[in-house]
Order: C-alpha cells, then sequence, then structure tokens
C-alpha cells in the first residue's frame, strides 16, 4: 500500500531536480499500519514521512525516476522505474534513472530478499496513476473543459474534441499546483494497455556495459585518492601481535601502513582490522603487502577444523533435537515397526565470489564521509560508516554504483568501514580494493550444515510420517555471538513449511557454534534444506519404484493453501498454495519431455520443486555421465510462477542464471577450514562453474499469473543441487548425499 | 625507472611506472580507463581481457613491459561506436546482468571470431571457459557469439561483393 504526496521541500533531493518541476513522492506504508492511517487521506505526519519512490517531471519533458535500489544485475533499475512510466504513459526515450543516495526517507535499500518489485511495485504504480491524473487535470483547467475528456498519451495530453495537446514538459508546473487527487481517484491501466510492463526491451546500463563506460565500485575515483590493501588475521577475532613493514617500504609507490584496530563482538559489519598498505596506485600497494610481515596472536576459532566439524553436525543430526514444527505423530508412527527410510546430507560453507571483489572509495573530511561503494545496502553503509569514525549517520554520504554482483556480499558493508578508518587516519580519500584472496578468505559465508530426514512408507512407498533434523551455525551469530541455534528466518526458508501431504510430520533443529563471519548467500538456508528434502523425496521415489514426477505430485497431495501459523500480512496475501507447486511441476515435466525421456545407462532427467521467496519453481535437469565419471547438463526446463511479473526477459535470465549459480553449488563450490583458517584462496581452488561446465541450455517457462508478485533473483537456486543429484543418481545409480559431487563420481 | 610508450587504442601512451607493473593496473589506476576489470590477479577469470597485437590476453598477467611496442586494444577501444559486431550482438541478446566479466567475456568472444570467423560450440567453450560470468549469462554469451559470427561472415561476403 502506497500514498502520494507532493515534494515542495525540494532540498529534501539534494538538487536533483530544478525549481519549476513537477515532483511526486510515494510514501510505502507497512501492511501493519494500514488499519492506523487508512481514511486519514493526507494527514499523515509530515514529519514522520518516508516516502520511498520519487518521480519527478522537468519542464522539458524530462522524466525523472529515483531509483533507491541497487543494481547487481537484476535488471532493477529499470524494473522498478518502468512501472512508474508505463503507468504514466511516458515517452522510455524521456526517461531518467537517477540512482539514490544512502538515506532513510527512501524506506528500505536494503536489496536482498528477492522483494523490490514485491514490495515497491505497487507504490510505483500509484505514482505513476497520480502524476497521470494530475497531468490531465492540469491540462482541463488551461482549456476550460472536464478532466474525463483530456487523455495521456505517449507524454502528451490530449484533448481529442478539439484536437489540442500538451507535453508533459509544458504541464508540469501546473500539474504541480493541482491537489493531489485520492488514492481511489485513480485509473490504473488495463494490462492490455501496458506499452513497458510484460515486454522484453533493454535495461538502462546494457549500453554502457557493453561499452566498458558502465561505473562499478572498483571504478570510482576522487581527486587525491590514494589506495590500500589490507592484511587481516587468518582466522576470526585473531589480534595483532606485531608486524614488520620495513620491506614494504621499499616498495615502488607505496606511502606508508596503516593499523586497522580488530572489531569488537559481535563482529556484524564492522571493518575486520589488520594492516593497511596504502600505495598510489593498487598494484604498488598490493605488492607492499606481499612484503608485509605480521605475527597474529590466536584466537577461540583457530580450532576450527572443517572435517571434524563435518562429523560432529552429522552427529548431531541423529539425535533427537527441537522441533520447529510437529504435525502429528511422527513417533508413533515410527514405532509401529513398518518400511522406513533414512539418509543424512550435508552442504559445506560457500562463498559468494562477486566478479568484483568488494571495494569502496571514502573521503573523510570536515567531520563528514562521502563514500562510493559497490554496495547491496547504503543506509547500512551510514550506520556502519558512522560508528567506525564516530559521526553521525547523518554525516555519511553513500553514493551507489553498479555492483559487480552481490548475491548477499555486498549487504555488508565491512570494506567500506575500512575505506573510511583509513581516510580519517591519514586525511585522504582512500580507494580499499579487495583482492580475489581477500574476497574467498574473508567473506560472510554460506553456513556448513548436516540434515537428518527419515520416513515411514506405506505399501505404495507413500509416506506416513517425515522426520527431518537439521543443524547448521546461524548466520545471527554475525549479529550475536550467542546465537548457537538457527532462526525461525532461517527455518522458515524450506524447513517449517514441507508442502507435502504426510499426516505426521516434524522439523527440529540443532545447535552448531560458529566459527567464521556467516551471512545470507542467494537463496540462503534454502539452499541446504532444498537438497536435503528434495533429494530424499526422490529417494522415496526410487524405493517404490515410482516416476519421480507422478510420486512428487501424489506426495505434494491435493491442491491447497497450507498454514504454516503464521499471522503475518504477507503470510496472508502470499499463502503457500500447492495447487502452484503441482502447476509448475507438471509445466516443467511436460516441457522437458519428461514422459517421453526415459532414463539411460549415463543419461537422465530428474526434478526438484520448491517454493521460496514466495515464488513456485520446478526445474528438470538432464545430465550426461561419461565413464570417467564427468558431468555433463545438456539442458535444464525450469518452470516458475513468480506472480505478475514485469520485465520477463530479466525473470528469465535471473532463472537462467540461478541455473548456472546452482550447478556451481551442486557440482563444485566449497569452503574448507583448518587451524580456524580457509583453505581456499582463488578459482583455482575454489571453483565455480564455467562456460563448459555450465547447463548448455536453460529454457525457462513463466507461468501466466495475476497473483501478487513474489521474488525472482533468488528462488531459481534452490532447486538446482537436488534435481542435478536427482538425474545424477538415475543416470549412475550412485546417489550424492554431500556436496559437492566434484570427484564423487571419478 | 624509464618512460614506456604503448600504443592503446590505437594512441602512443607515455607512462613512467614500473616495468614490472600489470598492464591492468596501468590501465586502470595510471590512465584511468576503468574499462577492463579486475577479477582475481592469477589469469584464472578472464575480467581484465585486453588484445595485445590482436590475441586475447590476460592484462593483469602482461607486465607493461611486454606490451612496449604491440598494439593494446581494450573495450573502450574495440570499435568507434560500439558497434563491433560482438557488442552489437551483446547488446541485441541483452547479454549482461551485473555486467561486470562483461568487458573481459567481450574481448575473449571478439578476439574468438578473428581467429575462427566460425566457431563450433567446442571452440566457444575452448575460448572462453576462462572467463568466468558469476551471474551466468553463459548461454545468452554462447548465442551472442553465434550471431556476431553470421553478422561478421556477412560483412565480410559484402565486402568483397
Amino acid at each position: 500500500m502506497s500514498q502520494i504526496d507532493l515534494i515542495t521541500r525540494r532540498k529534501f533531493l539534494g538538487g536533483l531536480f530544478s525549481a519549476g518541476a513537477f515532483v511526486l513522492g510515494a510514501r510505502l506504508l507497512p501492511l501493519n499500519a494500514l488499519a492506523a492511517t487508512a481514511g486519514t487521506g493526507s494527514g499523515v505526519d509530515s514529519a514522520a514521512w518516508h516516502p520511498s519512490v520519487y518521480l519527478g517531471i522537468e519542464t522539458d519533458g524530462t522524466v525523472i525516476v529515483i531509483a533507491h535500489r541497487s543494481e547487481m544485475g537484476t535488471g532493477i533499475r529499470t524494473g522498478l522505474p518502468t512501472i512508474v512510466a508505463d503507468e504514466l504513459d511516458a515517452d522510455w526515450s524521456k526517461v531518467k534513472v537517477e540512482q539514490a543516495l544512502g538515506d532513510t526517507k527512501y524506506g528500505s535499500q536494503d536489496t536482498d530478499g528477492s522483494c523490490s518489485i514485491r514490495d515497491f511495485g505497487d507504490a510505483m504504480r500509484d505514482a505513476g496513476a497520480t502524476a497521470r491524473l494530475m497531468m490531465e487535470r492540469a491540462a482541463a483547467a488551461k482549456w476550460g473543459v472536464s478532466a474525463d475528456e483530456c487523455k495521456a498519451q505517449n507524454h502528451f495530453v490530449v484533448h481529442a474534441a478539439s484536437n489540442r495537446k500538451l507535453g508533459y514538459g509544458e504541464l508540469a508546473t501546473l500539474a504541480a499546483q493541482q491537489p493531489v487527487p485520492k488514492k481511489e481517484e485513480l485509473k490504473y491501466k488495463q494490462a492490455s494497455e501496458y506499452r513497458y510492463i510484460g515486454k522484453d526491451f533493454p535495461t538502462v546500463d546494457r549500453d554502457d556495459i557493453c561499452s566498458g563506460r558502465g561505473t562499478f565500485g572498483i571504478d570510482a575515483r576522487m581527486p587525491g585518492m590514494v589506495y590500500a590493501s589490507i592484511e587481516r588475521s587468518p582466522v576470526l577475532g585473531g589480534k595483532m601481535k606485531s608486524f614488520d613493514d620495513q620491506e614494504t617500504k621499499k616498495v615502488a609507490g607505496v606511502q606508508q601502513t596503516v593499523v586497522i584496530p580488530g572489531f569488537k563482538p559481535p563482529h556484524a559489519f564492522q571493518a575486520l582490522g589488520g594492516v593497511a598498505v596504502i600505495a598510489t596506485n593498487t598494484w604498488s600497494a598490493m605488492k607492499g603487502r606481499e612484503a608485509l610481515k605480521v605475527e597474529w596472536e590466536s584466537s577461540d576459532h583457530a580450532s576450527y577444523e572443517s572435517a571434524a566439524y563435518k562429523k560432529s553436525l552429522l552427529e548431531t543430526v541423529q539425535k533427537p533435537q527441537k522441533a520447529a514444527r510437529n504435525i502429528g505423530d511422527v513417533d508413533a508412527e515410527f514405532a509401529k515397526g513398518g518400511k522406513t527410510h533414512e539418509a543424512v546430507y550435508y552442504v559445506p560453507h560457500l562463498s559468494h565470489a562477486p566478479m568484483e571483489p568488494p571495494a569502496a572509495v571514502v573521503e573523510f573530511k570536515d567531520g563528514k564521509a562521502i563514500c562510493w561503494a559497490a554496495t547491496q545496502n547504503p543506509q547500512a553503509v551510514q550506520d556502519t560508516v558512522a560508528a567506525a569514525v564516530g559521526i553521525n549517520k547523518k554525516d555519511v554520504e553513500c553514493h551507489v554504483t553498479l555492483l559487480g554482483g552481490g548475491f548477499g556480499r555486498k549487504s555488508k558493508p565491512d570494506y567500506v568501514a575500512e575505506a573510511a578508518i583509513l581516510s580519517k587516519a591519514i586525511g585522504k580519500p582512500v580507494k580499499v580494493s579487495w583482492s580475489r584472496e581477500d574476497d574467498i578468505r574473508f567473506d560472510y559465508y554460506h553456513t556448513v550444515s548436516a540434515m537428518y530426514v527419515k520416513a515411514a512408507l506405506d505399501d505404495k512407498g507413500k509416506p506416513t510420517a517425515w522426520l527431518q533434523r537439521c543443524a547448521f551455525p546461524s548466520m545471527m551469530s554475525t549479529f550475536s555471538a550467542a546465537a548457537t541455534s538457527a532462526s525461525g528466518g532461517e527455518l522458515g526458508m524450506g524447513w517449517t513449511n514441507l508442502p507435502f501431504d504426510i499426516p505426521n510430520h516434524r522439523a527440529e533443529n540443532g545447535p552448531a557454534e560458529h566459527h567464521l563471519r556467516l551471512g545470507w548467500l542467494r537463496s540462503v538456508a534454502n539452499i541446504q534444506h532444498a537438497f536435503a528434502i528434495h533429494s530424499f523425496v526422490d529417494e522415496l521415489a526410487h524405493l517404490a519404484n515410482r516416476d519421480s514426477v507422478e510420486y512428487l505430485l501424489d506426495v505434494l497431495g491435493q491442491p491447497r493453501k497450507i498454514d504454516l501459523g503464521s499471522r503475518s500480512p504477507l503470510a496472508a496475501k502470499y499463502p503457500l498454495d500447492t495447487g502452484r507447486l503441482k502447476n509448475v511441476i507438471e509445466l516443467a515435466a511436460e516441457k522437458s519431455g519428461w514422459a517421453k525421456k526415459k532414463p539411460s545407462k549415463g543419461h537422465a532427467l530428474a526434478i526438484a520443486a520448491h517454493w521460496s521467496f514466495l515464488t513456485y519453481v520446478a526445474a528438470v535437469v538432464e545430465v550426461e555421465v561419461d565413464d570417467n565419471g564427468k558431468v555433463k547438463i545438456p539442458r535444464v526446463d525450469i518452470a516458475v510462477d513468480a506472480g505478475r511479473i514485469i520485465s520477463p526477459d530479466r525473470v528469465r535470465s535471473q532463472f537462467e542464471g540461478a541455473s548456472v549459480f546452482g550447478t556451481g553449488i551442486a557440482m563444485m563450490n566449497e569452503i574448507t577450514a583448518s587451524g580456524g583458517a580457509i583453505q581456499q584462496s582463488n578459482f583455482h581452488d575454489y571453483q565455480v562453474a564455467r562456460m563448459n561446465e555450465a547447463p548448455v541450455q536453460t529454457q525457462v517457462h513463466l507461468v501466466a499469473s495475476d497473483a501478487p508478485p513474489a521474488g525472482v533473483g533468488e528462488p531459481g537456486v534452490p532447486p538446482m543441487a537436488p534435481a542435478i543429484c536427482n538425474a545424477i543418481f538415475a543416470a549412475t545409480g550412485k546417489r550424492i548425499r554431500d556436496l559437492p559431487v566434484k570427484k564423487q563420481l571419478a | 625507472m624509464p618512460a614506456m610508450t604503448i600504443n592503446i587504442n590505437g594512441k602512443d601512451r607515455t607512462v613512467d611506472v614500473s616495468p614490472d607493473m600489470p598492464l591492468l593496473w596501468v590501465l586502470r589506476d595510471t590512465l584511468e580507463m576503468t574499462g577492463t576489470k579486475f577479477g582475481c590477479g592469477m589469469g584464472l577469470c578472464g575480467a581484465c581481457t585486453v588484445h595485445l597485437n590482436g590475441a586475447a590476453v590476460r592484462s593483469c598477467q602482461t607486465a607493461i613491459k611486454n606490451a612496449v611496442g604491440k598494439k593494446v586494444v581494450t573495450i573502450e577501444g574495440l570499435s568507434a561506436k560500439s558497434d563491433h559486431p560482438v557488442q552489437v550482438c551483446w547488446r541485441q541478446g541483452n547479454v549482461p546482468q551485473c555486467g561486470y566479466c562483461q568487458s573481459g567475456q567481450i574481448m575473449a568472444a571478439a578476439a574468438l571470431l578473428t581467429q575462427k570467423p566460425k566457431p563450433t560450440d567446442a571452440d566457444i567453450d575452448q575460448a572462453m571457459r576462462g572467463n568466468i560470468c558469476r551471474c551466468g549469462t553463459y548461454q545468452r554469451i554462447r548465442q551472442a557469439i553465434k550471431q556476431a559470427s553470421e553478422m561478421k561472415v556477412k560483412q565480410v561476403a559484402e565486402v568483397k561483393r
């Protein structure tokens, strides 16, 4: 829900618009605030007024839309403005997208959770419809005719009866004098009238990218800027004992070294601490750092050994743990002594490894910090930098560049804090660019996890009881060292919302200590949960000697909406509807040619279907496994029901990308630690999917839907790993329960 | 340190840096040409791909002293109006997502088409496997290379006629 207001306090927007421009702000009302404000019109306390969307029309006709979310490849800088432009009936060639600074006035700018269209689409639509109506009314007033006779058409308002028309630029100043219409006065376009929504057209950044002109965080510059490379403790929380920079200072271009103090737990988004080498260019800073000798004290986390930790996690999940969801009585069903099946699964730590390693430029001057950063969350930059250099949040100005990949890593602005601390220390603008080694060794990793699943089976092989247990260190440990079990948010990602129709079901979670900085990575806990659940259901299908798709649909049961016990408005708006999941399973099966393609030695199809970020996804993966165990994925068919879709091409591209990202997780991504230190460092030992390893083609099949828009950036990832491993089983008889597949088939 | 002259995008540029400094950092930090990207510093990801005398090289692994007297072409100089067939087809196919690796992908693809005007799928795999894209745009890259190949072949045929 949103509310529109006219903006007259221009300074509020930092001089982006000229004096004559017509500027609207759309305030997003939190769903739960609706009751309190309904019917109050514009009587909302203006001091607390926080528009999330800004739309301005200049007197030359330029329509400016402020993009307050970060662009990391999803196309959101284009997607949200598309909605405004369409509802406004603007000429797209006259639409200019301006990136917002970090500022609480925009509402949430934290671009993660696959929610930008979901959370801001309606506000964009209202802003466009409001501006259009005000334009029509302004023209009507000028011509002395009824507003009903005036119609907006492609950047003009037209009065057909008298054959007159006025451009949006000519009307801007007059429109600004119109009262803001009430929401019930707005007339939205019909879907058939859309010119941009639902159509394929380029993103606003495409041409710059194809000519090398796109500006990413690592490309930002400030006059007088110096470059920093930072040596950090290999073990989390290790304090510096001593350092020797004699050789460092001999490196040409090196200017000085600066100590960054260690963080105070919990680490959150603070700078890790270390020794920074400051130089006249990136290469000298890196060379100087190679020559640096630093001794680190040990820390409690130096005991972290991935092999031993895996063993303990596997033990944890084979013992009873705390129930997070409980239906019927699984114990009573197991006690009957019928047929059962059980399995244990494991997913290692993963690193985001965006192609652009973390990078930021900060100038600290006169008590203010000006930041240019590749960040998913500019307001977190403001908070983090303010705390790091002891200034007020409002004195931190955060400019958001294009992000060279994010995947969740760039929600955590520790690297911006580093640049701010260094700039304050040396009195010059500082660029911090992480090396790939820094990126792989000091990530906020995807957690490490073990999952146990046990089912009691009837004579058709269908589960009558289903017990599942998981254990993994929580990413909440980043914010509270006391967090030793998974949060409800993590368990809500595919663990406590099993969509199957099974009378007895219990989902449990066990404790696990963290030893690394942990964070959210594209699709988060859905990764491990989906891997275990959709591998296991495929195991049951094979045990029952039944077709996997037919079996899956049987276990899913009759179409119904599942009550997950949440009373949140979001849950009410987006119930888990198994009918929609069934539909995508059937669609993926049909499009992949499932019924005709029977498995043969070394060649098979398999399926997995998962609901995440409120979107229904089914993936059918085709694999070929040769005699040496080499896996090739000729084709993936992904069926998607994400509700209403704004930019079909960008939605398809997200699922094409998720297919590759998920293949990396299944086949080769793996972070391990020994002595508390990460053992991988670059793309030779932290392998990611390359062109020759990625699915050759991913066909994305979008379900036409009028349901509210849901997520698309992440939900393609979870079904990939189980679908790939299910296909490997069908092709080879080898069941992969520990990721990644790597050399297990050799 | 002696000043060195290298030819970049058709222009001689003189730089006064360590002869061992990788071309990547000379481009990015000294000459402020940031179209060429840093990805790994080890020649493992291809983000820094440029042309050296027409061949695709990893600029992070090319010391500036080894570029002296040779012709360097970067994404900024691949074409005058961003109209190299590879760039045209990249745009047509809406290849980029985040876009960070795409300079390197485009440079690698352009070099491939110079060497092999009609590459097979295996040729494309071989030439492009060194260029990582974490967004996963590979299938569109493959498609765009095939379309650019057709476009180039057509252009050559027209010139010959």
